[in-house]
């Protein structure tokens, strides 16, 4: 990937985010007023002040009439954004390019589903009309294909692999506890987790991220202007999307213990945000665990770990709040809920509360390190787009 | 000459314990199995397992027509001869022939091809079944059969067809008005009275044809639905060694049972031997064919006893949810919409074919195929490659309980081709303590799910048996 980027260029002057929950009793649209009106006030500007606004909704609505007409906002630029699981994060890319670009001055990037209304468990892809040859298998099937793969490649025994997944969605169930916007805050042992029934593969229904509704939102402006808003402004460093182009699911090469799309994406944000070794660089990291496997995973692919180490990692700690490297704070995707429009900014929007120091002391990051790497992804192995990002609360 | 130039029997891989049925129902106890598709199956695809079987023992062929006889068709109106044309990949000027409705369509689709001057594929199959606790249950088999019919001119004829005689009469035996789920029938003693003479006019019609005296024929097979009449008819012929119509581990295939058991029998005939085939179905068929020396050197695809010896038991719960008698609770997912006919038609050669691409820079097989390729390929510089009949080991595998199916769980792999060449798919035919990383498998052809009334084929795979891996 090559990209200049636009390092120290835009800064994030409000965010704001739902609770994430079975929300029977809130509609789409309400979703999106509370969330934006949240972020409008604490930033201190009206609706009208907005130049532009683009709306991550992976399957709740389409165009940008959705959020205008919600917001009944009067002749504005609305765009809506879709990039699968990463939609959120994209709807954030795309009005932040915008307003590093000097088209506008101040952009809106809000993101929102709206699942709980189907009646249906999970998420749930509609396909366009096809000839009925393509793969029907849910998500936490196709990532618990990584457990016997990452198994086999390293060496690792498959029960005491699969107790250290156990304990990412342990240590996320224990942060997401602590996190009134949570839609799970249950604590949870991993060797509970073990005894329950397998759902896909050797997953249960409590390596999956819960399904929620929700959305989140945050408002951009030029670097030289965030002072005029906020006297903590949140920079972006780097932004790389990748979108892979399914080779993993031709070619015999592919193993099924990396996320190609991943490493690309986060070598390029890297490289954009001018950090040389993440782990001894960032404070915290929220990233994408839509199941446990995948958060494994992702640990060495964003260069958190060596390779084939994620798992001894995750069983001393590492990721835990109180571990070198806090990863997922908020409870992730495990704990806090996947309304997958709202997801990536709801990432970013708990960097902005754990760098700018404003997270609940009972879940406070304990490093002063300056830099939050979020990773947002969408498909599967084999098949998928991914988000990498770096903010940070200092420029240069 | 002409005859049989090749033949294949496709016993599904499923069998019910007869005695299952008096278990959960109380009652007099069953003896033996019958077969039984799997959900995934219907007539049309068992039948392209049997026709791709008997293309498979003569190395391919071209047949001039393929001809399809069922009495359990998956569509009316829409031809099911054209789904198999498609997948076996016959040429468009291949004439592909619904031959279908009354049992009877199966036997007269052989004898319709043995009087044509066409190498016809005869490919018959049956799906039977009937309300629980019902002989029609307990007794029917599923399975198909295919008969490549020609002149030694085109390809080896391994039996001779010496000649045949037919009897039709009309009277109410069995019944289904279309629509209905299960057939009925007349007190059965009423049809063995009409089956009788007819079976025995026939059978002597067809022996005076070929100058032959009963007992210059070395084996009859004799098969119909009036299981009295058959019991009765075949005592009355004079045999003097009657085919083993596999009752007892296949049951009876309807409009396939006479060509499953002919195949049966010519897996173990050697030159020489004179087979009389004797069908009643609203009417009698008589068949006689002698093997030839060529029949020395066929070797079938999957004999029958192999086929019969590969199995694995159904609940007789499952089986009657496979069957629609019973109805039980679906995953909480959506079900899949119909698939788009103009979106199928475009890809024909993959949807029924399984046909990938393959680059010609790279050499990197695409599955399904792909305009342009990985690494950096160019446009349009691919080649059709044919996968159905190439091998495939399990790169990795799992186990899906949650996604919509018909018969959960979802078993789900990272298929490798035999030559390169990549493909994840689902697993029939199989239960998950079956399936390790490195398993062998094949691909068959199956119904995936159907919606809005369109079947929606598409391609399996299933373990590879033990002799078939070796």
């Amino acid at each position: 990937v090559s990209s200049n980027g636009i390092k120290d260029r835009v800064a994030i002057v409000g965010m704001s985010c739902t609770p994430f929950r079975e929300h029977f009793d809130l509609g789409r649209d309400d979703l999106l007023i509370n969330a934006a009106d949240e972020v409008l006030k604490s930033v201190g500007v009206t609706r009208q002040d907005i130049d532009a606004y683009w709306l991550g909704m992976a399957s709740s609505g389409s165009s940008g009439i959705v959020l205008a007409s919600a917001l009944k906002l009067d002749g504005k630029p609305v765009t809506r954004v879709e990039n699968y699981c990463a939609t959120g994060s994209e709807a954030l890319r795309q009005a932040s390019y915008a307003v590093a670009s000097g088209a506008y001055d101040i952009a809106m990037a809000i993101g929102c589903d709206k699942f709980k209304d189907t009646g249906f468990s999970g998420t749930n892809a509609n396909l366009p009309p096809n000839d009925g040859t393509a793969r029907t298998l849910t998500a936490a099937a196709m990532y618990s294909m990584i457990l016997p793969a990452y198994s086999k490649k390293y060496g690792v025994d498959e029960d005491e692999l699969r107790l250290a997944v156990a304990k990412i969605a342990e240590k996320n169930h224990y942060n997401g506890a602590r996190n009134s916007l949570a839609q799970f805050r249950k604590e949870t042992s991993a060797e509970d987790i073990c005894k329950m029934a397998a759902v896909a593969g050797r997953l249960s229904v409590f390596d999956c991220a819960g399904v929620a509704d929700g959305a989140a939102a945050a408002i951009v402006v030029r670097s030289e202007d965030a002072q005029r808003y906020t006297d903590k402004p949140l920079y972006i460093k780097g932004m790389s999307v990748v979108a892979g182009d399914g080779s993993g699911l031709v070619d015999p090469e592919y193993d099924f213990t990396t996320f190609p799309e991943v490493v690309a994406a986060a070598e390029d944000a890297y490289q954009q945000a001018g950090v040389d070794d993440p782990r001894s660089q960032v404070a915290m990291a929220e990233v994408h665990d839509c199941f446990t496997p995948t958060e494994l995973v992702l640990m060495e692919d964003l260069r958190f770990a060596e390779r084939g180490t994620a798992w001894k990692e995750v069983l001393a700690g590492t990721y835990r709040l109180d571990g070198g490297l806090p990863v997922n704070t908020d409870g992730g995707l495990k704990s806090f809920g996947h309304p997958v429009g709202a997801s990536g900014l709801r990432m970013h929007y708990e960097c902005w509360l754990q760098l700018r120091g404003e997270a609940p002391e009972n879940r406070s990051i304990q490093n002063d390190r300056k830099l939050g790497v979020v990773h947002n992804l969408g498909g599967y192995p084999g098949e998928m787009v991914s988000f990498v990002s770096v903010v940070g609360t200092e420029k240069g | 000459m002409r005859g049989i130039q090749s033949y294949s029997a496709y016993i599904p891989y499923r069998r019910l314990e007869r005695k299952d049925v008096a278990a959960f129902f109380g009652g007099a106890s069953g003896k033996g199995q019958r077969a039984v598709a799997s959900f995934d199956e219907d007539t049309t695809t068992m039948g392209f397992e049997a026709a791709r079987l008997a293309l498979r023992s003569v190395g391919g062929a071209e047949p001039d027509a393929l001809w399809f006889s069922t009495a359990e068709p998956a569509y009316l109106e829409k031809s099911n001869a054209s789904t198999i044309h498609a997948a076996l990949r016959l040429d468009a000027s291949a004439t592909a022939l619904d031959l279908s409705g009354s049992v009877r369509s199966g036997a007269g689709a052989l004898v319709a091809a043995l009087r044509s001057t066409d190498q016809v594929l005869v490919t018959v199959a049956g799906l039977r079944g009937g309300l629980p606790t019902s002989s029609d249950e307990s007794d029917g088999g599923d399975g198909a059969a295919a008969i490549l019919v020609g002149d030694d001119s085109t390809a080896p004829v391994i039996a001779e067809y010496l000649g045949g005689a037919s009897e039709t009469e009309e009277f109410v035996d069995r019944w289904r008005t279309p629509g209905a789920a299960t057939t009925r029938r007349w007190e059965e003693r009423f049809g063995e009275t009409v089956y009788v003479p007819l079976a025995e006019r026939a059978y002597n019609a067809a022996l005076k044809v070929c100058e032959l005296n009963p007992d210059q024929v070395d084996i009859t097979v004799v098969t119909g639905n009036n299981a009295r009449g058959v019991r009765a008819a075949s005592n009355r012929l004079g045999a003097k060694a009657l085919a083993d119509n596999l009752a007892s581990a296949v049951g009876n295939t309807g409009a396939a049972q006479f060509a499953v058991t002919l195949a049966s029998v010519l897996d173990k005939a050697g030159p020489g031997q004179t087979i009389a085939v004797v069908a009643l179905a609203d009417g009698a068929d008589a068949l006689v064919f002698r093997t030839t020396d060529a029949i020395s050197s066929f070797s079938p695809a999957k004999p029958v006893d192999e086929q019969i010896a590969r199995h694995a038991a159904v609940p007789y719960g499952k089986f009657l949810s496979w069957r629609s008698m019973v109805e039980v609770e679906p995953p909480n997912r959506p079900t899949p919409s119909r698939v788009s006919s103009s979106a199928a038609a475009r890809s024909t050669e993959w949807k029924f074919g399984f046909v990938g691409s393959k680059d010609r820079t790279t050499g990197i097989v695409h599955m399904p195929p792909q305009r342009v390729g990985i690494s950096g390929g160019k446009t349009d510089d691919m080649e059709p490659v044919a996968e159905a009949e190439t091998l495939a080991t399990i790169a990795t595998y799992t186990v899906d309980r949650l996604i919509y199916s018909e018969s959960p769980p979802v078993i789900f792999a990272v298929l490798d081709f035999d030559g390169g060449g990549r493909f994840p798919c689902q697993l029939t035919d199989c239960d998950v303590d079956d399936i390790k990383v490195g398993t062998r498998v094949e691909m068959t052809f199956r119904r995936l799910f159907t919606a809005d009334g369109i079947h929606n084929y598409f391609w399996k795979a299933r373990p590879m048996g033990p002799k078939e891996s070796v």
